[in-house]
């Protein structure tokens, strides 16, 4: 899609341009995360993508779902990782071996599941636009979940809170000492 | 704004985590690279329920958020729980279960 092309059809070029700055940001922090040597600073790297992550649900219209992952992800996940860092080195620092002899593997695998994934997506959905909804609609998201969660999925939200209880318990009996 | 630009950004950002799980002898940084995963297809969940103008993807996704919660949380406590037994979390060592 060439910049005519873009700017003949109604794409926000504004939106765009904010995608791809987010993007390249996610993308650069995501292989600094699965390539540095050090597992405090890979967290840290995590925190971008995770940020960055948020930032997209904004420009996709979901508030509702950015402000919960910058509550669960970055405040608590990523305390929870920060401990079991703290927990689990005894030196802080890079570490010599924190990749397995094998690893190069990887990158064939990756490599060829991203050329699976773009060539479907591309074949599916190229051209499709997103219409940004109305103010109306972005005013009435979180009506629309609440009303999702206590009608369609009453049950498996139910279902989620005894998951949510079974994982911290189990969590306790695992890392408890006796 | 193209749906193309969510579904690439988070095949890549899958293919990444799909990487750092192979690649990966810390546990600990082969959970970080399922959290990469499980967000990749968050954010799929988001685009996919702005392209059908509908908030049952803000759903999942928030369903998807609360069950990688409890991973974390259940996973960094075996890792600990491994940790305190063997003095390593080197995952090509925990080999005692091979056939």
């Amino acid at each position: 899609m060439s910049i005519l092309a873009v700017l003949a059809t109604d794409v926000n070029v504004a939106q765009n341009v904010g995608f791809y700055i987010i993007a390249a940001i996610m993308l650069f922090a995501a292989f600094s995360v699965v390539s540095t040597s050090d597992v405090v600073h890979a967290a840290l790297w995590l925190v971008v993508v995770l940020g960055g992550v948020a930032a997209q649900y904004i420009l996709a219209a979901a508030e509702f779902v950015a402000v919960s992952q910058v509550m669960v992800y970055i405040g608590a996940v990523m305390v929870l990782f920060l401990f079991g860092i703290m927990l689990t080195k005894s030196m802080i620092g890079s570490d010599t071996d924190v990749n397995n002899k094998g690893w190069g593997v990887g990158i064939p695998v990756a490599l060829l599941m991203f050329g699976v994934l773009a060539y479907s997506v591309i074949d599916a959905f190229d051209n499709t636009v997103l219409v940004d909804p109305s103010e109306v609609q972005i005013a009435s998201t979180t009506t629309a979940i609440s009303d999702g969660y206590l009608g369609d999925y009453l049950v498996p939200l139910i279902a989620l809170s005894f998951v949510l209880l079974a994982a911290a318990v189990g969590a306790i009996v695992l890392a408890r000492k006796d | 704004m193209y749906a193309v630009n969510f579904l690439l950004l988070s095949a890549a950002l899958f293919s990444i985590g799909v990487f750092g799980v192979i690649a990966r002898r810390n546990a600990v940084m082969v959970l970080m690279s399922i959290e990469l995963i499980l967000n990749s297809v968050n954010l799929n969940l988001v685009a996919f329920a702005l392209m059908n103008n509908d908030v049952d993807g803000h759903i999942f996704a928030l369903f998807v958020i609360a069950v990688a919660a409890a991973e974390v949380g259940v996973g960094l406590a075996m890792v600990l729980m491994i940790y305190r037994n063997r003095r390593s979390i080197a995952l090509d060592e925990l080999s005692e279960m091979k056939g």
